[in-house]
This record gives structure tokens, sequence and C-alpha cells, in this order.
């Protein structure tokens, strides 16, 4: 009896690794991203925090969209799409880009991967086929292929993953560096590498074609096994970048192509990336607008929070003063930090207030009534979690 | 040349952690540690190459956040990972899992006892209640009751406060549970022997007391005060063994311009006109200072380190006689592998975490009596963590080591003092009875270090290896520790102070008994303050 499923079309798209991360999947719980059926959490969330921080552990990025980029005039379009000046890429080496609207409002955030002088890979969050056919207007000999679906990617994070890396024969991933790549051979083909992630720890990116990506977690979870290895989702993936102080599209900036309300999307400048902006290169997307704007100085100013107290500030609202009649902006992600223990958030506050005083008003519950209390928050210029052993070429084992 | 504003004789976690206020706000403190390593009995050392046991203490819950997040210990180095998943073993067969997730915990406790099941909700309320009660008295300093200072009078009014905020019954059952065995305190709550064991087991843990011992619901209690993260109740272990904790605060020390030297026994504290002045060393250094604070307990301070001629009268006596009995041995052991225990599933979040090797409530009590008649049982009550499984920086890969805590264990036997080939019988019948669990244990073993009670005392100087430096009954606790009058963290001699787990609150990793001691000193040399209040927020 093969009855044809009804529900056929609303099904979720399962990612090549699936068959594995369904089996550790103990708690069956899932979310979606892009399409794909995508684990919130395999265990616990703050377990697998935990792993990210002390052991190492996988995060599944084939639904990332990734596309190439490809032809003489590869370079030319992505520096005309993109803030950061893409002709000082090296090959084999990978950039943290925004790209934006002519408003100067942030599209969308990702990284540019420079395989060779003209092919380059694009990877973001959210599908952006659409941008670039527009961004590739003008340009004879470029050739968008999305290759999203057609590369698996897997994410290897923390302290031990470089051990594990070594351990699974990829010889010489020592001596990678922080945004270097990498090329082996697994199975025959390419496995390609690349020192890179969201969590500001020690870790790498595996990126291999569909039908390996079986072979390569069996292999990988092999070599891990002694290592802590262990799969993570979305909700420790959050955890661990609002610790290394890394943006997320709908909780620090609104995507602008899908912004309805006037000035509800965010600049670099206002994002704290100014230093992705480059006036320097040929003209770009943007361009007239960022000038003003810099000259000018954003209206908001993202800003890293240590708060006072244990609550996180979660949806908390900002003041110049402790009455709180002074509102001045609004926090966008916040959570106690296990590993720093302290209670960070990340937030956006008018920049003409944000070097001075500032306080949340934070609301929680207990035992089903509510309180609020208002506290101190410090600014804080650093990311709240940076281990040198992210830095460290080569990197320590454990 | 050798004059400071604090002398601090050792490193102990506690004794770290008030030097590093005392720098903090300024004073120019030196750490003098006998040993030619720090952190007391919150240690990691390699005894065998390639191995970091926690030679002592193993996990962590009761540090106070608020000093992790002051003294910036994450930056110093400091991550403390919960572990999940402990199996209490019951008689042949019978396990009792503890699983993290709540409905799996739940399916588990009525497996057993569906009546239990139940009142572990209540269990646990009633618990949090008490617990919640005694967490904020941790980071304060215990008022005088005889006293009419200002000071006390409104520190016993607050206390008197939160305690009335309990409602009349709650009072009552409150001071019921401060002087209750810890069985029977269970008695009211669960019907299964091994849900009672099993929620009976810290209550013994240290001390010298048995399940049947009144006083022992409160010891039950310190131990589950604690949090990780908020997770009242929770354990963690520190990345890099518990030797992390201390050397962490050990940065924050040097960080605010603090010294610690090591290999600098203290034989003497100095006292000139009633006045501690400074100390001789074994090697007849001298130093002087201001102050004085001992990390050594109570009785090693005023009977060993202290001329008693130095000692206002009575004191002397009230050091003998305070109750510091050992009653803990601790076998680290070094594995080839991963042990497998018998009816216990094959979770990896569930097989690696921790083991309680119990037996029945009878066990454990049986176990007392051995200690009361000077041996040990021959079916201890063992409680172990493999800390290896979780923390890749302590074993090699695929090696482990499994800390083994046993209670009980003498400090005298009665066939005379431990020697090495008694010890050597002790380890062994710790590994008879894990092996009664885990086919095949022994052939695993790497590396064993068998510590009884008279280790912990040549080592750390824990006076009979008592892990708490001072029992915890209520006749040596808040104002009452270490000695009623004294239980301000200074002493009888003027300018000597004490700051380790002799004082309020009394022992565990905690940082508290330093950092409180500190906040006294600073007020009494007119200093700001530099210790940072409780952190409460949420509860
Ligand atoms: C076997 C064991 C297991 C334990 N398990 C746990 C646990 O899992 N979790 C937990 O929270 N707690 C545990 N504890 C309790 C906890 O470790 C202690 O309460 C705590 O570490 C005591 O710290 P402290 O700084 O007060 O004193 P100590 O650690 O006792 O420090 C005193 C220091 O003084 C030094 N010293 C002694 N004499 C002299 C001298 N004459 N001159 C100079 N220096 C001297 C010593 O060498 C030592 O470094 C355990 C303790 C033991 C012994």
């Amino acid at each position: 009896m093969n009855a044809i499923d009804p529900y056929a079309g609303e099904r979720l798209k399962t990612s090549p690794f699936h068959p594995r991360q369904r089996a550790l999947n103990v708690r069956d719980a899932w979310t979606s991203w892009n399409g794909y059926q995508f684990a919130l959490h395999y265990y616990d969330a703050e377990y697998e925090y935990f792993c990210i921080r002390n052991a190492c552990a996988t995060y599944d990025i084939s639904p990332m969209q990734k596309y190439e980029i490809r032809g003489r005039d590869a370079e030319a379009m992505l520096n005309r799409m993109v803030t950061r000046d893409v002709a000082k890429i090296k090959p084999n080496r990978v950039a943290y880009c925004v790209w934006c609207t002519d408003a100067g409002r942030v599209i969308d955030d990702g990284t540019i991967f420079k395989l060779a002088g003209d092919r380059f890979m694009l990877t973001c969050g959210s599908p952006c086929a659409a941008w670039l056919e527009k961004s590739a207007f003008g340009f004879a000999e470029v050739q968008v292929t999305d290759l999203s679906d057609a590369l698996a990617a897997l994410s290897l994070q923390g302290p031990t993953s470089g051990a594990v890396l070594k351990k699974l024969g990829l010889n010489g991933v020592e001596n990678a560096k922080p945004f270097d790549i990498q090329h082996f051979s697994f199975h025959c083909h390419e496995l390609r590498v690349s020192r890179t992630g969201f969590t500001g720890d020690l870790g790498y990116e595996l990126w291999i074609q569909p039908d390996l990506a079986l072979e390569l977690w069996d292999e990988l979870y092999a070599a891990g096994e002694h290592h802590g290895i262990h799969p993570y989702g979305e909700a420790a993936t959050n955890m661990a970048r609002l610790e290394a102080g890394f943006i997320m599209p709908g909780m620090e900036f609104n995507e602008a192509l899908k912004t309805v309300r006037f000035e509800h999307d965010q600049t670099p400048f206002e994002l704290n990336l100014g230093w992705l902006v480059d006036f320097s290169k040929p003209h770009f997307s943007g361009r007239r607008a960022l000038l003003a704007e810099q000259e000018r100085g954003p209206r908001y100013t993202l800003t890293k929070l240590d708060i006072e107290g244990n609550r996180p500030a979660e949806d908390a609202r900002i003041y110049a003063n402790k009455r709180c009649t002074k509102e001045v902006g609004y926090v966008t992600s916040a959570m106690w930090s296990p590993a720093v223990k302290a209670n960070i958030a990340l937030a956006m506050i008018e920049t003409e207030h944000a070097q001075g005083e500032l306080w949340a008003e934070i609301h929680y519950e207990k035992e089903l009534r509510q309180y609020s209390r208002v506290v101190r928050c410090q600014r804080k210029d650093q990311p709240f979690w940076a281990p040198a052993r992210a830095k460290a070429t080569p990197p320590p084992d454990c | 040349m050798n004059a400071y504003d604090a002398i601090v004789i050792g490193a102990g976690h506690n004794g770290l952690t008030n030097a590093a206020y005392l720098a903090k706000a300024g004073l120019k403190v030196i750490v003098l540690e006998k040993n030619d390593y720090i952190g007391g009995a919150a240690v990691s050392r390699e005894v065998h190459e390639g191995w970091i046991y926690s030679n002592c203490s193993y996990v962590c819950s009761m540090m106070r956040q608020a000093i992790h997040r002051d003294l910036d210990l994450s930056r110093h180095g400091l991550l403390l990972v919960p572990y999940l998943g402990t199996v209490n073993f019951g008689q042949g067969e019978e396990r009792l899992l503890s699983y993290h997730d709540e409905e799996a915990a739940y399916l588990e406790l009525k497996r057993h006892s569906p009546h239990d099941a139940d009142a572990m909700h209540r269990f646990q309320a009633d618990l949090s209640r008490y617990a919640q009660l005694i967490r904020k008295t941790l980071m304060r300093t215990p008022p005088d009751p005889a006293s009419f200072r200002p000071r006390d009078l409104m520190e016993l009014l607050h206390l008197a406060k939160q305690f009335w905020s309990l409602g009349e019954r709650e009072i009552y059952e409150y001071i019921r549970f401060f002087t209750m065995s810890a069985a029977e305190y269970l008695e009211d709550y669960f019907e299964n022997d091994l849900i009672k064991a099993a929620m009976a087991t810290p209550g013994i843990i240290g001390t010298a007391l048995g399940v049947y011992s009144p006083g022992s619901a409160y010891v039950l209690l310190h131990h589950v005060m604690g949090d990780v993260d908020g997770a009242i109740g929770a354990w963690g272990l520190a990345r890099g063994g518990m030797g992390a904790i201390s050397n962490a605060i050990a940065g924050a020390v040097t960080e605010h311009g603090g010294e610690i030297r090591i290999c600098a026994g203290v034989e003497r504290v100095l006292v000139e006109n009633r006045r501690a002045v400074g100390v001789a060393l074994e090697n007849g250094d001298e130093f002087r200072s201001r102050i004085v604070v001992s990390n050594l307990d109570a009785r090693r301070t005023f009977t060993r380190i202290m001329d008693r001629r130095d000692l206002p009268e009575g004191i002397y006596e009230k050091a003998r006689n305070f109750k510091i009995r050992g009653s803990s041995g601790k076998v680290n052991i070094a594995l080839s592998g991963l042990p497998k225990f018998t009816g216990v599933p094959d979770n990896p979040h569930l097989n690696r975490g921790g083991q309680a090797f119990i037996g029945t409530l009878e066990t454990l009590e049986r176990a007392y009596d051995c200690w009361k008649r000077g041996r040990w049982s021959g079916d201890p009550f063992v409680e172990s963590v493999i800390p290896s499984a979780w923390d890749p920086t302590v074993a090699p890969p695929g090696k482990h080591w499994m800390s083994n805590f046993v209670q009980y264990c003498p400090p005298q036997l009665v066939e005379g003092p431990w020697t090495p080939k008694r010890r050597e019988q002790f380890g062994q019948t710790v590994i008879d009875k894990i092996e009664r669990y885990s086919p095949g244990f022994k052939d695993l073993i790497v590396h064993m270090e068998v510590r009884t009670p008279h280790e912990i005392e040549q080592e750390i100087g824990l006076t009979e290896g008592n892990i708490f430096q001072g029992e915890l009954t209520l006749d040596q606790l808040f104002f009452n520790r270490p000695f009623p009058g004294y239980g301000q963290y200074r002493m009888p001699v003027k300018n000597l102070y004490m700051c380790g787990s002799s004082t309020h609150p009394g022992g565990g990793v905690s940082a508290v008994c330093g950092a409180n001691a500190a906040r006294e000193i600073l007020k009494d040399l007119r200093c700001p303050n530099s210790v940072p209040e409780d952190d409460f927020h949420d509860e």
C-alpha cells in the first residue's frame, strides 16, 4: 500500500546529514531553515552549548544558501555588490561581508570564499538569487550558480575540533589560519575545509558533495568519539554566537528587502560593522548613502552590554536614566552566559546616548507572578567570549 | 623588606579569594603556602603522567557566581561544565537513573514507585524553600546574637524578616529540619528504599554522621543549595579539574598585584602586645604585616601555628574541642577505557556522568557503624564521577579517570595508625565494590591514588582529613562557626582573622569564606569594600 502522502507539498526537505541527525535527535526538537527540517536541539541546548565551549560539536549548515560566482567579471561584480573590498581577498581565503540597498540598508550578511581568481562562493542565511542576478546586471562575464542543494556543509566547532580533523586524516589542517581554505581528498572527491564558524571559538566548516555527506559524518564521528563530539542545533548556536558578539537576521537586523516600515532596517554602521565598509574601493551599492551616514553618524549603534543581575534582558527596553523616563534603545538578543558568567546582551542604542548611562527594564515571572526590575548596563567593547585558541595557529588539541 | 599589609597563610581557594579581594582593594598582600602547589583541597595534579586528577574535591556547585563574575575568573581560564546523568546503584540489579529531562526523570521514579514520583515534587519544593533561605545568608557576615551593636541588630532583624516570610507552619518545619536526620526527614516523603537512600547520601558526605544521626538533614541541604548557572542543586566540573578554580583565583590575585609564595610553610604567627604582627616560616624567614589571615582550619590555626600563651584564656581548649573528625576517603583511578556498568543502558548521557554505589539505607548505616569502631566498611558508600568523559583536558583521548569519594573512612584505625599496606587494602575494598557493578573494571586500572584521612591531613593540612574544615552541625554553623562569639572572621587575637572553611558558611568550594572575611578585614582597615554582594535577583 503505497498511498500518496497528501501533505507531501507541505513537508520540509531534509538535509543530506538528516538520517544521522534524526537518530540523535532524542527530543524530536525540530524547527526549519530555508525549507529544511532543522534541529532546534538534539539532547539539551545548554549541554550542546557546552560541547562547543568544552569539546567539539557539529552544526548542519547545509540549509545555508551557497552560490558560485564565476567568470572574468566575478570579482568586479561582487565588489559592486558588497561593501568590503573583494579585490583584497587572497585566493583560498574567506571574508565576512554585508551587502546593502542603494539606501545603505543591510540586505544580508555572509561570507565570500575566494576559490580562484575568477571563482568565488558566497554563503548567506537567506536566499539571495534574485539580488545576485540584479547585481550581475551589466557584467558581461559572470555566471551565478545556486549550489545550495548541491553542496552539503557541516560546521565543526570547539576546542577539540582541530584534533578531530587531524584524526580524520586531514594532514596539515593544523596549519590553516583563521579564514583559510584548504582542499583535501575524501573518497577521491574534494573535501573543502575552511577555518570559519559562527561561535567565536576554534572551529572549521566542511564542504562536501551531498552523496558523500553520510560517509563524512560517520568518519568524523568515529574520529571524534574520544574528543566529545556531539551535534548541536539552533538554540546552542544562538548562545555561542551571542557570546561571540555576532549578529543574526531577525534579531539584530531586519533584512532590508523584506522591511516594510521606513528605516526599520539597519545600516552597517548601526550594526557596528563600519569596518566592513570600504570607501576607497570602486563604487558599490549603497556607497553614497553610507558616505552620508558616516558624516552624519548612525542613528543607532549596536552595543554589547553586560547587565547587572542574572535575569536575561530579553525584549527589554533601554533607558538613559534609572527612572526610565528617557528611552534610548532596545535589546535585540540577551542571555545569561554560562561560560563568561555574565548577563550579556546586544542592544540597539541611539548613538547620541550610547556613551551615557544605560539602564534596562527587565520583566520576568516567578510562579505566575510578574515582576520587573531596573538594572544598570555596562558597555563592552570586546566580544564577551574570545579564547586565544580561536586565533592560534597551530591550535591546541583541547 | 618583608613588610605587607596582609599575610594570608595557606593558598587554599579561600585563602586565594581573600587575598584577591584584599589586593583588589589596594592592599599589599602575600599568600604563603606550605606545599609546592596551590589550591589546598581544590587542586588538580598530574600524579600519573598524562592524567590530571582532581585529587580532593571533584565537583562544583557552591562556587558563588557573584565571585566568579566579579573576579572575572572566566578570563583567568575557568570554565564550569555541568555534567548530566547519575546512576544510583542499589542491591543486585536495582538501579535508579537520574535523567536530565524532567519527563524522563519522572517516569524513572514512577518505575520504582508512583507514590514517590509524585512526592518528589513536594520534596523539591520544600527543599528549595529551605535552600533559598540559606543561600541568602551565604555571602553575609553572621550577626553576633549577643551584641547590641547596630550592625548586628540590623542583621538579626534582616534574618528574622527572611525567616518570618516563610509563614508560621514552615518556620516550625524549618527548625525541626535542622535537628533531624536525613533518613527521618526523607521518611516523610518517600517509600522506596533506593530512592530514600539515593536522596540521603548528600546528608553523609564528608561528615561524621550517619543517615540516621540528627543533623544530617542539614548536611543534605548544604550539598543541594549550590547551583550551576541558576540550576539549584546541579553540579558541574571545572574544565582542567578543580585546580582550575584555584588557579583562576590565583590569576586574579596576581592581576591585582598580590604575591603568592609556595614552599613557604608557616610555623608561627608572631604576636606582640596581644596583636598579630606577622609570621615566621619553617625555614626561619619572617614576614611582617598589619594583619594576618589564616586559611587553616580552626584546630590547626590555634593549636599548631600559634603559641598557646598568645591566646586569651579558653581559646586553645575551644580549638582543641572543635569538632573536626575525619570520615572520608578518596580513590582516584586512571583507566585505560570507559568502564561499563551492569543494568545501565548504553546511553552516553547516562552511563558516564556520576555513579553512586549505594546498596540500601542499611548499607549506609552499617558503613557508619564501622567508622565509629575505627574500621572501614567492606561495603562502603562510593560516590563517583568520570570527569574525563566530559573534560578533554584531563586524560589522553580514549583514556579516562574516575574520581571515587568514599564515605566512610576513619582517621585512625582500631589496630593502629594508617600504613601504606592498610591504605592499599582500603583502596582494594573500594575497587571490589565497583567491580561488583562493573565486571572487568579492575582490568582497566592504569594507576590509583588512594587517599585516606591520613593523606588528606598530611598533604593539605585538613585536620583529621575533615573535608569541611570542621563538622557542619548546628553548634558549629552560622554565628557559631568556628566558635560562638567569633563568627565574624575576627579572631581572639587582634589583627588575626580566619578565612577558610572553618568559618561561615563552611566547607565546599564556594570561595565565600574568603570573600566574607575580606569584607570584614577591609571594614576594620577602613578600606573601601571590594567584595560584591550576592546576586539573587531571580530568587
Ligand atoms: C577528599 C575531598 C573531597 C571533597 N569534595 C568536594 C567536592 O566535590 N565539592 C566541594 O565543593 N567541596 C569538596 N570538598 C571540600 C572542599 O574541597 C573544601 O571545603 C575546600 O576546598 C576548602 O578550601 P579552603 O580554602 O577553605 O581550605 P584548604 O583547601 O584546606 O586550604 C588550606 C591551605 O593551607 C595550606 N596550609 C596548611 N598549613 C599550612 C601552613 N602551616 N603554612 C602554610 N600553608 C599551610 C594547605 O596546604 C592548603 O593549601 C572536598 C574535600 C576533600 C578533602
